[in-house]
């Protein structure tokens, strides 16, 4: 396959996983806004959700506060923001219509449709219920998206690389997700597990859908070392970075075999998901959960580089 | 303009169908307006949706145009085809050896035939080429060679496009549009299918691999990228070839070899049916801006290590001006007399032609010589008398540039407009495919039809629409069913 081929591909995926996550943090922002502030806490939400969108210093360039209003639109389609969803959606499509035969009919209609309909809206005009609405939205294109590749690709190397794209940007995600909450949630005064968080852990897991699966699995109260368990190290759950990294690698495997060579992303890959492996979430979250992610985050970035380098150029 | 001479291929609206069309008139004249209108509307709905895919490649959702088709189809008695395909085989042969003669030894120069400033001087001559000698010693592998008709034997060139003639993927969405909208009609008539197309593309572009390559050659298609208004045609091509569609960033050429860039490292290109021009090719031979091309492709090219379909330089043949010489070349390098006749052209640059031309303006059609499209011209009997004095002035000032042609009263068939059922000008680009082990013809073409009353010009972007081809397996009857006796209305002389 040609790497151009295969460069947009992943990146297409990417794309669409992260117009997801934009509309998940702003989610969980919007759910912990509307609550008074004796249970969400004294901590701005709209400041935390840019933080977890990585974009604080590009937003603070052209804005003075993290406003609900400004933020949403900001995350949503600003227009100095590089990454907002509308250009998520945007940026996926371009990819999508260069590999056209690479993809299958379905999946360039949910592309195509989404961004007809996002050039449409006008989002000026957004209330909160307009906001909410637009959010699973954005959501669901996500899903028939993901649910159009895994339902009508051939399983060759082009369906490969959509998942790599796809499971590295959820891992980043997930990890971003987890490590703003941990470090608002825990001002140094406040004791870890205080009564104040719930609200927030609870609309975290909320917004990666996970508020149910949580009490399947742990049958008990949400506890935030358990919360970071469970988006850490659950491999039964679909958002955590185990679960993702066990797709890479074995995508990874895949696309060895098929080419006949492993290469440093194989290495690098397993290297990450052995130590997931052998990590165990109380240690974890006691030892420090910041330093943990933060060490996550830039493995994850070294490993969509050393997939870019040995397969996309 | 299409006077009461034009002649039509079905034998006009209302009058007996000649025999090709038997069926089809029949059929056509039973169709309830109802079930007409259904089918023109199911044919639009199927083209939008190609037209989706074709609009997702169209930068503004504005730029984006489907071309309108006719649901009336245009037919081929197998005789006559088998006479276009030999006509169109020779005149293909003779440009092969013309343009291999023009970057050789220039024969048909030294013989006096056709005058050596107007090779050297032609914007599409490549100097380059006289060092180079492509694969197999052809150059235009895919030819598209447009035909007109002025009555049942009169077919005559107006144009061979030697470069990178498009058009061949509206030939297949034509055929697959009207085998989903009738089928009845295709179990009454037997009609070659054009579906192989892609096939004998693929095999002609492997037989003219480099002597160098190993195993079994790569092809690759070569295209500008989405922005270009082929660029659906493109990735038609390539991906009903099942061979890589590449842009000129995917390619790179080491050791003067040409290599892709593929997930799995590096892969030696053997054959390119490039589709972007000479001028684009390679930015260290020709237009150092270029960012479509890909460097150093010419120095692969001249060691031998790599075919371009078509062959650099080959535009040197499809110049109206030399257009005019093709009688002859045929001549000089088949040694027989050309089946497919040129359109009397008169050339500006000789005197005598242009006081002809100048003086009889308003009944001719006048066209630049390297023109395409349909622009830049004069059509001399739809003219204002300003416009014929304004053209005539930039004829003056630069004959050079000017060719001359009678309007031609080119045939028709009946197409569905606005008013009903009638009569519109046609034309006919089949595809003419020279590989290193034969030639290959689709039975059919790309008929293009002017859809504007009376209007000559066929050019989508001049309100052209499409038909799809039909040539027939076997001939029919002479005459309407059951008769045995020659039918006397029919005048097909063997002439």
């Amino acid at each position: 396959m040609l790497a151009r081929t295969a460069d947009n591909l992943y990146w297409l995926s990417r794309y669409v996983e992260r117009a997801e996550s934009l509309a998940r943090i702003l989610d969980v922002a919007l759910r912990l806004a509307t609550l008074p502030s004796a249970y969400a806490g004294t901590s701005n939400e709209w400041e935390s959700a840019i933080a977890t969108a990585t974009c604080r210093d590009l937003f603070y360039e052209t804005h003075a506060e993290a406003t609900q209003a400004a933020v949403t639109r900001f995350l949503i389609a600003g227009p100095t923001n590089p990454s907002s969803i509308r250009t998520c959606i945007e940026t996926a499509r371009n990819n999508a219509r260069a590999v056209r035969t690479a993809i299958t009919t379905e999946m360039w209609e949910i592309l195509n449709e989404a961004w007809n309909d996002i050039k449409r809206l006008k989002f000026e005009s957004l209330n909160s219920k307009d906001l909410a609405r637009f959010l699973a939205y954005v959501r669901e294109v996500s899903l028939r998206f993901d649910g159009a590749a895994y339902r009508t690709m051939l399983r060759t190397d082009h369906f490969w690389f959509q998942r790599l794209g796809m499971f590295v940007e959820r891992a980043d995600t997930t990890a971003r997700l987890l490590d703003v909450k941990y470090h608002v949630l825990l001002p140094e005064a406040e004791p870890v597990g205080g009564g104040l968080d719930y609200f927030q852990w609870s609309a975290l897991l909320r917004a990666v859908s996970a508020l149910n699966s949580y009490h399947l699995i742990y049958r008990q109260g949400i506890k935030p070392w358990l919360v970071a368990d469970f988006l850490i190290l659950k491999p039964e759950q679909p958002r955590s970075l185990i679960f993702s990294y066990e797709n890479l690698n074995r995508v990874l495997d895949l696309l060895a075999d098929r080419y006949g060579r492993q290469g440093p992303s194989q290495r690098l890959a397993w290297q990450i998901y052995a130590g997931l492996q052998n990590q165990d979430g109380d240690t974890l979250f006691q030892t420090g959960l910041h330093e943990f992610l933060g060490q996550f985050i830039a493995d994850n970035n070294r490993l969509g580089l050393a997939i870019s380098e040995q397969y996309l150029q | 303009m299409a006077g009461p001479a034009a002649f039509d291929e079905m034998g006009g609206i209302d009058a007996p169908p000649r025999p090709a069309y038997a069926e089809i008139a029949a059929w056509f004249r039973e169709a309830s307006p109802d079930m007409i209108a259904n089918r023109k509307a199911e044919a639009e709905a199927f083209f939008r949706r190609i037209g989706i895919t074709f609009a997702v490649y169209g930068d503004e959702e504005g730029a984006e145009r489907i071309i309108p088709f006719d649901i009336l189809p245009r037919i081929l008695s197998a005789t006559e085809w088998q006479r276009l395909a030999e006509g169109l085989e020779q005149r293909v042969q003779a440009l092969n050896a013309f343009i291999g003669d023009v970057y050789g030894a220039r024969e048909i120069v030294r013989a006096g035939i056709v005058p050596e400033d107007l090779i050297l001087a032609n914007p599409a001559f490549r100097p380059e080429m006289t060092r180079i000698r492509p694969a197999k010693g052809l150059y235009c592998h895919v030819a598209g060679i447009d035909l007109v008709r002025t009555g049942p034997e009169c077919f005559h060139v107006l144009e061979d496009n030697c470069r990178t003639p498009s058009g061949v993927s509206y030939m297949m969405e034509n055929r697959e549009a009207m085998l989903r909208l009738f089928p009845e009609l295709f179990s009454k008539l037997r009609v070659k299918p054009v579906d192989q197309y892609p096939e004998d593309l693929h095999a002609t572009l492997r037989s003219l691999a480099p002597a160098t390559s190993p195993g079994e050659p790569t092809v690759v298609v070569l295209t500008p990228g989405p922005y270009n208004s082929a660029y659906y045609e493109h990735s038609f091509l390539a991906d009903r070839m099942g061979v890589e569609l590449v842009e000129g960033r995917d390619l790179f050429v080491r050791g003067n070899i040409v290599y892709m860039r593929t997930t799995e490292g590096p892969q030696r290109v053997d054959v390119i049916y490039r589709r972007i021009d000479d001028e684009y090719l390679d930015p260290l031979a020709f237009r150092p801006d270029s960012t479509l091309g890909v460097p150093g492709l010419m120095s692969a090219y001249k060691a031998g290590n790599v075919t371009l379909t078509n062959a650099v330089g080959t535009g040197v043949a499809d110049d109206k001006a030399i257009y005019s010489y093709m009688p002859e070349i045929v001549r000089f390098f088949t040694g027989r007399d050309p089946i497919l006749a040129n359109v009397e052209t008169w050339r500006c640059r000789e005197p005598a032609a242009l006081d002809h031309v100048l003086a009889n303006l308003a009944k001719l059609v006048v066209k630049e010589v390297n023109g395409s499209g349909g622009y830049g011209m004069l059509v001399g009997p739809h003219a204002t008398r300003a416009q014929c004095e304004a053209f005539a002035a930039k004829i003056r000032a630069n004959p050079e540039n000017y060719i001359a042609q009678p309007t031609l009263a080119l045939s028709t068939v009946p197409a569905y407009v606005e008013e009903g059922l009638a009569p519109r000008h046609v034309d006919l680009r089949p595809f003419v495919l020279t590989g290193a082990d034969r030639v290959r013809i689709v039975p059919g073409g790309l008929t293009r039809v002017a859809l504007k009353k009376g209007s000559l010009v066929v050019n989508s972007s001049q309100g052209g629409g499409t038909k799809d081809t039909w040539v027939l397996e076997t001939d029919p009857p002479e005459a309407g069913p059951g008769a045995d006796a020659p039918a006397p209305a029919q005048n097909q002389t063997n002439g």
